[in-house]
C-alpha cells in the first residue's frame, strides 16, 4: 500500500534538504537581484517543484525494477552522450546540451550519472553476490564501465561533471571489495598516467591547464582564472563572523565574485552570511550525509546499499571539491554544490537520487 | 530479470560503511577548518581587498588659481574640460576594443597603441589619459558604450585657457605635466606623476599658491568600474587668485609695439619696482602646452632661430651699446673727470695705436651735449681716463653684471668687463684699448632689457635701484615671500649716492635725446617730459648699414622714462635688428604716451570694453557651450 509505504519515508532526510533548498532560493535570489538573471530564484523553485515530483514517483519504483534496466539504461546513456556530441548546443565552447525546443535543454551528462549509480550497484553486487573476491579483470570491466562514459564527458569538454564520475568507481571497488593491495597498485598507476598525460599536454584543455596553474598560483595571472579564485577567497574571507548581511555581500552584489549563483553560491553565502552561515550549511550537508549513510546500513540487501553509497560518494565529492574551489582548496573544475547553485539538471537529478534512497528505505523491511 | 537466488540478507560490510561515516566527517572538518582560517583569522585581511575592490579614489583636481593684471582684469582664465581615460584594471581583451574606442575618440588607432605602450610598465591601477578636451560627440559615445567599453572613464577638470597669440605669453608662462625630472628634485617631493605643473613664467614661480590641493572622491564601484555609489570625499581646495602689477593697457601698448619685430619691451615702476609690461617676440601659444603639445610644434619653437621660448626681456644678453654712456656719464661726474672735459670730435680718435670711430663729426663735445649726441669719441676718452676698474665698479652699482631679482624663473646675469673678469674667464690679462670699447657699451659688456631699465631709472631716480618684480604685494604669506626672494637673488633694493649737481646734469642730458638735437628726437612726446637713451648693438665686426641682410642689422637699443627726474615710468625696448636707437624710442614712446593719457585722465584704469586683448576662447566642451568669459572687445 502506497500510504503504509510512505510511513517509512525518510521525512527527517527530507526536511533537511528543503531547509537547504530555501537557503539556495533565498541566496539565489541575493546574488541575482543587481544582475540580468534577477528572478532565477523562481525558476530554481519550478526546478525544486519538479524535483520534488520526480523524486515521489522514483520513490514509488522498486529499486530492483531500475536495476533491471539499468544496463539497457546505460547503452541508452552512451547513446545520448555520442548524441551530444553530434547534435549538441555548443555553449561557450562545450557541447553539452541538447535543445529539446521549447526552451528545455537536456544535459544528459547529469543523468548519466544516475545510471551510472545504478549500473555500478548492479555490477559489484553481482560481484559481492558470488562470495567472490574482485578479481582484476572485474576492477578492468568496472573501469571500462565507468570511464567510457567518463572519457565522451571529458571530451564536450567538461572536466566537471566527468570528475563526478570517479566516485561512484572508487565508491563500488571500496565496498565490492577491493583489496589493498590492488587499490595500491591502481593509485600507483593512475598516478603515473595522469602524470604523463600532463607531461604530453594532451589530457588537459589548455584552459583547463591555465585554471590548474591559476590554482596552484593564483598571483600568476590575476584577471583570467586567477581572477576568480582570489575574487572567492575575498568575499568568503570578507564575510567573516557574521557576515555582511543578505544582500549586502560588496563582492556579490559588485559583480566581483564570478557566477555567484551557480558555481560560487558557497562564496556568496559566505560573504553575506559569514562562518556562521558557513558551518550550519556545512552541518546540513553533514547530516544529510549521515542520514543517507545510515540509509545504506539498514538497506534490505546489498545492491540498496551501493546506489545510497554511490549517491553519497558523488554527493560528498561535489561538496568537497566545490566547496574546495570556494575556499581556495581546489582548483576551478565547474562543479556545481549539489542542492545551493542554481541549475535545473543538478536539482532535479538531485531529487531524483533522493527518490532512489527514499525507495530503498521504504523496502527496508520488505522480504 | 530473475533475482529469486539472491540471499537477500547478505549485507555489506559494515565496517565499510560505518568508516564512510568517519571519512564525510573529516571531509567536512577539513572544510570548516580552512572557512575558520579564512573567515576568522583572516577576516580584515580580506575584508581590507574587498573595500580595495570595490572602493576607487578619484581624484577631484583643484582649479587653477587665476591671474589678473593690477586692476583685476582677467589673463588667465580657466575652462571646464572632460578628459577620457583609459583604466586597465578589470579590462582584459583591451586589444580587441581599441579599433571602435579608435573610432569613437577619433584618434588614429596607432596613436592609442602608442600611448598604451608608453604606459605599458606603469602600473595596473593607473589611468592612461587617452584625449583631453573631449567633444559632447566623444561623451555621448563613452556613455552610450558604458557596458562594452568599461575601460573608458571620463574625469572633469579646468584647463588654463592663456590668451591668443601669445599675449604675454613669456611673462605669464604655461603649465604642464610634471616631468620624471622634476619629480626627483626635492622641490617637488609633493608631487605625483601625472599632476599640472607650472613651467614657465608667473605659473612656475607662484606654482605653489596658484595650484591648490587636489581633493579625491572615494567611489564604490563594480567590478566594470561603473560607479555605484559614493563612500566620502574630500573637497579639493581651489588655487589662490593672484593679481600681477601688470596694466593690461601698458601691456597691450608693448604688445602692440612689437608686432612684427623681434624683441622685448619691459616697463616698470621705479618707485615700487613693479612691472607695468612686459613683452617679447616671438611667441609661443601658451595654450598648445596646457592641453596636448605636438611635438612638431616643439619642435618648431626649438627649432625657430628668433628663439620665441625666451623671455627676451630678462634673458636677452647683448651689449648695450650706447645705453651704457649714462653709465659712464654717472661714472665721470662721480669721479669729477666729467665736468671739465671737452673733446673735440672728428669722426674717432686714435687709442693705443688704434682708430676707434664715431658716428658724425660732433666737433667739440662736453658732458652737456656729449649724451645727446651719443659722442663716441667723448665717451672713448672718458673712458681712457677712468680706467676699466672704475668703469666696471660703476657698472656694479647700477646693477649690472647680475641678476636684478625679478621673480621670473631663469633671469640672466649679463656681464660687466674688468680685468678680474678676464683673467677669471680668458685666462688673459686685460688690455687697455679694451677699455676703450667698453666705454661705448661695446666689447664683451652685455645688459639685458630688465637690468638697463633698473640701472637708468635708478639713476634717474638720484641713485634709488628697486628689485622688479611682476607680483602685487600682499598676496602670499610673508614666509613665502621670503622663500620666493631667496629663489630669485639678485642685485635687488639698493641705493648708492650722487651729488645733486651730477643728478640735474644726468636727468637733463637724458632728456635732451629726445630733443632736436638728440639721438631720439623723433620720439620726443609733446607735453611730455619724456629722458631716455638710445643705444645699438653691433651684431658683426663694423656696421652693415646699407647690407639688405636683416640679420647683420644692429640691435637696436632705448630705455626712456617720464618724468625725467623721479620717474614714475621706465620702458626698455630692444628690437632686435632694428638698426637705429631711434627706432626703438619710437617704440617706448607708445607705451609711455599710453601710460602718461592714462595718468592724466586720472583713470585707474580703462573700462574692459576698451581693451583690446586677444580675444581668448575655449575649445567647445559639454558644460562650456558659451565660452569662458575672456577679457576681449572688437
Amino acid at each position: 500500500m502506497i500510504g503504509s509505504r510512505f510511513r517509512d519515508f525518510d521525512w527527517m532526510l527530507l526536511g533537511i534538504v528543503m531547509v537547504l533548498s530555501v537557503i539556495s532560493v533565498l541566496e539565489i535570489r541575493s546574488a541575482t537581484e543587481m544582475t540580468k538573471f534577477h528572478g532565477f530564484q523562481q525558476k530554481q523553485m519550478v526546478f525544486l517543484g519538479v524535483g520534488l515530483v520526480g523524486m515521489f514517483v522514483f520513490a514509488l519504483v522498486d529499486y530492483h525494477r531500475l536495476l533491471q534496466i539499468s544496463y539497457w539504461a546505460y547503452g541508452v546513456s552512451i547513446v545520448s552522450l555520442l548524441a551530444v556530441k553530434v547534435v549538441g548546443t555548443k555553449v561557450l565552447g562545450a557541447r553539452r546540451w541538447i535543445n529539446l525546443g521549447g526552451g528545455i535543454h537536456f544535459q544528459p551528462s547529469e543523468w548519466v550519472r544516475l545510471i551510472l549509480i545504478l549500473v555500478a550497484a548492479r555490477f559489484f553486487w553481482e560481484v559481492v553476490e558470488n562470495g567472490r573476491d574482485l578479481s582484476w579483470k572485474d576492477i578492468g570491466k568496472a573501469f571500462l564501465l565507468i570511464g567510457v562514459p567518463l572519457v565522451l564527458v571529458l571530451k564536450e569538454p567538461d572536466l566537471g561533471t566527468s570528475l563526478t564520475y570517479l566516485p561512484v568507481l572508487v565508491v563500488g571497488l571500496f565496498l565490492g571489495g577491493i583489496k589493498w593491495k590492488q587499490a595500491g597498485i591502481l593509485i600507483l598507476g593512475l598516478l603515473l598516467l595522469v602524470g604523463v598525460g600532463l607531461a604530453s599536454g594532451k589530457l588537459l584543455k589548455p584552459y583547463q591547464r591555465q585554471r590548474l596553474t591559476a590554482f596552484m598560483n593564483p598571483d600568476s595571472d590575476p584577471q583570467a582564472s586567477g581572477y576568480q579564485i582570489r575574487q572567492s577567497l575575498i568575499a568568503v574571507g570578507s564575510g567573516g563572523l557574521w557576515g555582511k548581511g543578505q544582500s549586502k555581500g560588496t563582492q556579490t552584489q559588485g559583480d566581483f565574485l564570478p557566477i555567484p549563483y551557480t558555481d560560487f553560491i558557497f562564496a556568496a553565502f559566505c560573504e553575506e552570511h559569514g562562518f556562521i552561515g558557513a558551518i550550519g550549511v556545512l552541518l546540513l550537508y553533514f547530516l544529510i550525509l549521515v542520514r543517507l549513510i545510515q540509509n545504506a546500513q539498514t538497506a534490505a540487501d546489498p545492491p540498496g546499499s551501493l546506489i545510497v553509497m554511490g549517491i553519497v560518494g558523488v554527493l560528498l565529492f561535489q561538496i568537497a571539491v566545490n566547496i574546495g574551489m570556494c575556499v581556495g582548496l581546489m582548483p576551478v573544475t565547474g562543479i556545481p554544490l549539489p542542492l545551493m547553485s542554481y541549475g535545473g539538471s543538478s536539482i532535479i537529478y538531485m531529487f531524483l537520487a533522493l527518490g532512489i534512497v527514499m525507495n530503498v528505505r521504504m523496502r527496508r523491511f520488505v522480504n | 530479470m530473475d533475482m529469486g537466488g539472491i540471499d537477500r540478507r547478505e549485507k555489506l560490510s559494515a565496517t565499510k560503511l560505518s568508516v564512510s561515516q568517519y571519512v564525510v566527517a573529516a571531509v567536512l572538518v577539513v572544510l570548516g577548518c580552512w572557512l575558520w582560517r579564512l573567515q576568522i583569522l583572516g577576516a580584515d585581511q580580506y575584508r581590507v581587498l574587498a573595500e580595495q575592490n570595490r572602493v576607487r579614489k578619484v581624484p577631484v583636481l583643484a582649479p587653477r588659481g587665476k591671474i589678473f593684471d593690477r586692476y583685476g582684469r582677467i589673463l588667465v582664465d580657466n575652462y571646464p574640460s572632460v578628459t577620457c581615460f583609459l583604466v586597465r584594471e578589470q579590462q582584459k581583451q583591451l586589444e580587441t576594443d581599441l579599433p571602435l574606442i579608435a573610432e569613437g575618440l577619433h584618434i588614429p588607432l596607432e596613436q592609442i597603441q602608442a600611448t598604451l605602450r608608453h604606459f605599458q610598465y606603469a602600473p595596473k591601477y593607473q589611468p592612461i589619459p587617452l584625449k583631453q578636451d573631449i567633444t559632447p560627440d566623444e561623451q555621448a559615445f563613452i556613455a552610450a558604450h558604458r557596458d562594452d567599453l568599461p575601460e573608458l572613464e571620463t574625469l572633469d577638470t579646468e584647463r588654463r585657457l592663456y590668451p591668443k597669440d601669445g599675449f604675454a605669453a613669456h611673462l605669464i608662462g604655461y603649465v604642464g605635466e610634471v616631468s620624471e625630472a622634476d619629480l626627483n628634485d626635492e622641490r617637488f617631493a609633493a608631487y605625483q606623476p601625472g599632476d599640472v605643473v607650472g613651467k614657465f613664467g608667473v605659473e612656475e614661480t607662484y606654482d605653489q599658491t596658484l595650484r591648490g590641493t587636489d581633493g579625491s572622491r572615494d567611489i564604490i564601484v563594480n567590478s566594470h568600474g561603473k560607479e555605484v555609489g559614493l563612500m566620502g570625499q574630500e573637497l579639493a581646495i581651489p588655487g589662490k587668485d593672484l593679481h600681477l602689477s601688470i596694466d593690461l593697457d601698458l601691456q597691450i601698448a608693448a604688445e602692440r609695439a612689437l608686432e612684427g619685430k623681434n624683441g622685448a619691451i619691459v616697463a616698470m615702476d621705479p618707485h615700487t619696482g613693479e612691472i607695468l609690461a612686459m613683452a617679447s617676440r616671438p611667441a609661443f601659444d601658451p595654450n598648445q602646452f596646457a592641453v596636448r603639445l605636438t611635438s612638431a610644434y616643439w619642435k618648431s619653437l626649438m627649432d625657430d632661430k628668433n628663439h620665441p621660448m625666451m623671455n627676451k626681456a630678462i634673458q636677452a644678453q647683448l651689449p648695450p651699446g650706447s645705453t651704457f654712456k649714462v653709465v659712464m656719464t654717472l661714472a665721470g661726474l662721480q669721479e669729477n673727470e666729467a665736468q671739465d672735459l671737452r673733446v673735440g670730435c672728428n669722426g674717432g680718435a686714435t687709442f693705443y695705436g688704434h682708430f676707434f670711430g664715431c658716428d658724425k663729426h660732433h666737433g667739440s663735445v662736453d658732458i652737456h651735449n656729449a649724451l645727446p649726441y651719443s659722442c663716441d669719441t667723448f665717451y672713448y676718452t672718458l673712458a681712457n681716463k677712468l680706467g676699466i676698474e672704475t668703469i666696471a665698479r660703476y657698472a656694479h652699482s647700477v646693477g649690472l653684471g647680475q641678476k636684478t631679482g625679478i621673480d621670473l624663473p631663469d633671469e640672466q646675469a649679463g656681464i660687466v668687463p674688468s680685468e678680474e673678469w678676464k683673467l677669471k674667464t680668458q685666462h688673459d690679462k686685460w688690455y687697455a684699448g679694451e677699455t676703450i670699447s667698453v666705454g661705448i657699451g661695446q666689447g664683451a659688456t652685455q645688459a639685458t632689457p630688465i637690468q638697463l631699465a633698473r640701472a637708468l631709472s635708478g639713476i634717474a631716480s638720484g641713485g634709488v635701484f628697486v628689485r622688479p618684480h611682476v607680483l602685487l604685494p600682499g598676496q602670499i604669506p610673508s614666509e613665502q615671500q621670503s622663500m620666493i626672494d631667496q629663489e630669485f637673488p639678485g642685485s635687488g633694493v639698493a641705493h648708492i649716492s650722487i651729488t645733486p649737481e651730477n643728478w640735474q646734469i644726468i636727468t637733463d642730458d637724458m632728456a635732451n635725446v629726445l630733443s632736436p638735437i638728440g639721438t631720439a628726437a623723433a620720439a620726443h612726446l609733446d607735453g611730455i617730459d619724456l629722458a631716455g637713451k638710445t643705444g645699438t648693438a653691433d651684431v658683426v665686426a663694423g656696421r652693415q648699414k646699407n647690407s639688405s641682410d636683416k640679420s647683420t642689422l644692429p640691435h637696436s637699443w632705448f630705455v626712456g622714462m617720464t618724468p625725467r627726474r623721479n620717474p614714475d615710468i621706465v620702458v626698455a625696448v630692444l628690437w632686435e635688428h632694428g638698426y637705429w636707437g631711434n627706432n626703438s624710442a619710437m617704440l617706448a614712446a607708445q607705451v609711455i604716451d599710453t601710460f602718461v593719457t592714462k595718468q592724466r585722465k586720472g583713470a585707474g584704469n580703462l573700462k574692459m570694453e576698451e581693451v583690446a586683448v586677444p580675444k581668448i576662447e575655449a575649445p567647445k566642451t559639454v558644460g562650456s557651450g558659451d565660452t569662458v568669459g575672456a577679457p576681449s572687445a572688437e
